[in-house]
């Protein structure tokens, strides 16, 4: 089954990594990276995101009419998503067991991805 | 028959679905046509026979029906923790994961668990259809975690039939007549999940811990169906048999060294069951045995029990003033207001003892509790 982890963050989650040392900071890429690499065999493909204040927005209104354009991302407030990796897995555990282990703190949204089956 | 439909053909939703259809045309045939040589081969053939008509129906499952095995009802290997597991999986709700069990392993109607759990069927239903649409479309799978997961959901299962236990039994004696008894369900669980981990000492201690309470259970209610406090209790109405048993159990626990908050929640209750009445109760005994669950478990209402125990021991100045200090984080637990209540009355406070027992009445949404405190508030009204 095909997954999409999202890594997901809070402003509070931001703020801690924006206080890391450049030593902290070398280290927790160390370790994504490694993590990447254990479980290359089942990323699909995957991405780090610029900062949300990189973000437009196009809005499409379902009364029809001209989509409305806005700086910032759609995702309002204190939540921000900072990266994804498409997975292909056997089940929902194996797909925890890769989330559980992100050594990238913050949250990991685990959203299946819809097939024709 | 669910268990064993949902690992042929991969889906919850149909298996249930023809686990229903089986059983109905069981009900309208059987008393029709007389009860075949064999029910159980009969129910699996039917089963089968409808697993294929649907899947034929629904083409994307083609690939499937090779798949569905011929059954030998007799050889079927018990897969039942397989769904149990998946029924209690992390990644559901916790009320799911109950209401989804009863309705899958136990076999229970949706009326039967709405009723138990006095909430709306309509809700139970929708809660239901979206936990066995998670399972299907999120892939959460049908079989045994891994072996360095497996301490973990088990726990993960304990625990809901610990809530499975707890709210069926708070909730017997209120609902209306076609409640069944969840809190029977749960046991019946427990000594399943106990089977299957025979050496696993906290399923033994939960299977003891609700034995024990089942075997109070027909002293627990009134003739009007009203709670009745253990200390008023007609102890000759208890099963002594089960505490015996439910006892041994404990020993069989203990005797695997390792304990645990179901253990020792079990020794506790063994404590009460062996006594002869209210006054004879070993309260040191159990007070030793809440500091050893406190230390495991850490929680404000087993410091609320000690604080009672620790009442009866050395008197209830020193348990009002253990149960004071719980105020800020059990405001919310009626039970918190009504043992407040009953102490400040056996310390002669009554305005504050009236007081405390109206806000017990206030959080509580049990029949039966709510009429044991109103019972209370009017015999103290004088």
């Amino acid at each position: 089954m095909k997954y999409v982890l999202l890594f997901c963050g809070t402003d509070q989650d931001a703020a801690a990594f924006n206080a890391l040392s450049p030593d902290e900071l070398r280290q927790r890429y160390t370790e994504v990276g490694k993590w990447f690499q254990e479980h290359q065999s089942r990323i699909v493909d995957s991405a780090q995101l610029q900062p949300p204040t990189t973000a437009t927005t196009v809005r499409h209104a379902w009364q029809g009419g001209e989509p409305v354009v806005t700086d910032g991302p759609f995702m309002e407030g204190k939540e921000a998503i900072g990266g994804y990796a498409t997975i292909d897995v056997a089940d929902l555990d194996e797909a925890l067991r890769m989330a559980r282990t992100w050594p990238g703190r913050g949250a990991v949204e685990i959203r299946p991805l819809m097939v024709s089956r | 028959m669910t268990a064993w439909l949902v690992r042929a053909a991969g889906d919850f939703e149909l298996a249930e679905d023809v686990v229903q259809e089986t059983i109905l045309s069981a009900l309208e045939r059987w008393p029709r046509d007389g009860i075949p040589d064999s029910p159980r081969g009969w129910l699996f053939t039917v089963a089968r026979r409808r697993a294929i008509d649907r899947l034929r129906r629904e083409r994307r499952y083609a690939a499937k029906i090779a798949a569905l095995p011929t059954p030998e009802a007799s050889e079927q290997p018990d897969t039942r923790l397989e769904l149990i597991f998946m029924c209690c999986h992390p990644a559901l709700a916790p009320e799911a994961q109950v209401a989804l069990t009863l309705r899958a392993v136990c076999g229970l109607t949706t009326a039967e668990i709405a009723s138990a759990f006095l909430v709306s069927e309509t809700a139970l239903a929708q809660r239901i259809v979206r936990a066995r649409r998670k399972i299907d479309v999120a892939g959460i799978p049908y079989r045994l975690p891994d072996a360095d997961e497996l301490d973990a959901r088990l726990r993960q299962v304990l625990a809901v039939l610990y809530l499975m236990f707890n709210e069926g039994y708070l909730a017997s004696g209120s609902g209306p007549a076609m409640r069944r008894d969840v809190a029977e369900d749960a046991a019946w669980l427990a000594e399943l999940v106990s089977q299957l981990f025979p050496f696993e000492p906290e399923a033994l201690g939960l299977l003891a811990l609700m034995r024990l309470h089942l075997a109070r259970s027909a002293a627990r209610l009134d003739g009007a169906g009203d709670l009745v406090l253990l200390r008023d209790q007609d102890r000759g109405r208890w099963d002594r048999a089960a505490i015996v048993e439910a006892s041994a159990l404990i020993e069989r626990a203990a005797a695997l060294r390792r304990t645990g908050p179901y253990q020792l929640q079990a020794a506790i209750a063994a404590c009460h069951a062996e006594a002869r009445s209210w006054s004879e109760t070993d309260w040191r005994q159990i007070v030793v045995l809440y500091d050893m669950l406190l230390a495991v478990a850490p929680s404000a209402v087993a410091r609320l029990n000690r604080a009672v125990a620790m009442g009866a021991l050395a008197g209830p100045a020193i348990a009002l003033a253990e149960v004071e200090r719980l105020g800020s984080e059990l405001r919310g637990y009626h039970l918190y207001h009504s043992i407040l209540a009953e102490l400040l009355h056996e310390l002669g406070r009554p305005a504050e003892a009236h007081a405390a027992q109206e806000r017990a009445l206030a959080l509580t949404s049990n029949r039966a509790e709510q009429s044991l405190l109103r019972r209370r508030l009017r015999d103290r009204a004088c």
